[in-house]
C-alpha cells in the first residue's frame, strides 16, 4: 500500500502546505459567506497538519502524528459548535453574510 | 524514484486546484465538494509520507463526517448562492497581496529551518502502524486522550443547546 523508497524532498511538502495555507487565508479575507470562510479555516488546519506529518516522517518521531490526531479531534468539535452558531445566526438574521453581523462594532 | 515524484506532483496539483476552486466558486455546495476532494487528496499525501492511520482518520473524519455536516448545514439554511454585498475591488486586491506576503514569510521561515537539501526517507514498515500509534496514544499521551473526550462531550452539549433554539422556560433565545 505504502510505496517503498519514497525520497521526495521535504521542501516539496512544506511548499505545498504553505500554498494551501495562503489560499485559505485569502479565502477567509475575501469571502463574505460565513460557511465558505469556515471551510477555508478547515483547509488551513489541513495545511498545518501536513507540515506536522512531513516532519514526523523526516525526524522519524511519532509525536507529530499524535498531534495531528488531536488537532483533528479539536477541529471536529470546533466544526460542530461553529455550525450550530451559524444556524442560530441565520435564524435570527435570515442571513450569514459576514458584513451584516456587525452589531458589536460599536 | 521518478514515479513517486510524478505521483506527488499530480497529487499536489489536485490539492492546489481544488483549494483555489473552493475559494473561487460562487456556489457554496461546489466549495464544499472541492474541499472534500482536497481532504481525500491530502489523505493520499499522508499515505505517501508513511502515515496510514492518519490518512484513514483524515478520510473518515474530515472527508466523511465534517463535510457531511457542512453540506447538511448549507442545504438546511439554503445558503448556496448568497448575494455578495458591498464588495469592493480594492479589498480583494489587498487580500491577495496580503496572502502572497504571508506565503513568502512562512515559506522563507520553514525552508530556512528545514535546510534546502533535506530528504524525506520512508520510515520502516511498522513505524506508524495503528498498533504503534495506539500504544503511544494510550500510554504516553493517555491524559491528553481523556481531555480530548471531555472536549468532545462539551462540544456536543454546546452544539445541542445552541441549535435547540429555545431556553428551558420556552422563551426564544433571539427575543
Amino acid at each position: 500500500m505504502v510505496p517503498q523508497n519514497v525520497a521526495i524532498p521535504i521542501n516539496y511538502y512544506l511548499v505545498l502546505s504553505v500554498i494551501m495555507f495562503a489560499i485559505g487565508t485569502v479565502g477567509v479575507l475575501v469571502r463574505r459567506n460565513a460557511l465558505v470562510t469556515f471551510m477555508s479555516l478547515e483547509m488551513m488546519f489541513n495545511a498545518a497538519n501536513l507540515v506536522f506529518v512531513s516532519f514526523a516522517a523526516y525526524h522519524k518521531m511519532l509525536a507529530g502524528q499524535i498531534i495531528v490526531f488531536f488537532v483533528m479531534t479539536v477541529a471536529a468539535a470546533e466544526v460542530a459548535v461553529g455550525l450550530a452558531l451559524m444556524v442560530m445566526i441565520f435564524r435570527s438574521r435570515q442571513s450569514i453574510d459576514l458584513d451584516q453581523v456587525s452589531s458589536l462594532k460599536g | 524514484m521518478l514515479v513517486n515524484t510524478i505521483l506527488f506532483g499530480v497529487l499536489a496539483l489536485v490539492v492546489i486546484i481544488t483549494a483555489a476552486g473552493m475559494v473561487l466558486s460562487r456556489n457554496a455546495v461546489y466549495s464544499a465538494l472541492f474541499l472534500a476532494i482536497n481532504f481525500v487528496t491530502v489523505g493520499f499525501l499522508y499515505l505517501l509520507l508513511g502515515a496510514p492511520f492518519i490518512a484513514l482518520v483524515q478520510v473518515t473524519v474530515y472527508a466523511g463526517s465534517i463535510m457531511v455536516l457542512f453540506l447538511f448545514v448549507i442545504m438546511l439554511l439554503g445558503a448556496e448562492n448568497l448575494p455578495e454585498s458591498g464588495k469592493k475591488i480594492f479589498q480583494r486586491v489587498l487580500a491577495g497581496v496580503l496572502g502572497l506576503i504571508l506565503m513568502g514569510e512562512i515559506g522563507f521561515l520553514l525552508l530556512r529551518k528545514a535546510g534546502l537539501t533535506a530528504q524525506v526517507i520512508t520510515p520502516p514498515e511498522d513505524f506508524a502502524s495503528p498498533v504503534a500509534i495506539g500504544l503511544l496514544l494510550f500510554d504516553q499521551y493517555g491524559l491528553l486522550f481523556l481531555i480530548t473526550s471531555i472536549i468532545l462531550l462539551v462540544a456536543t452539549v454546546g452544539a445541542i443547546i445552541l441549535s435547540r433554539g429555545d431556553t428551558p422556560k420556552g422563551k426564544r433565545l433571539e427575543d
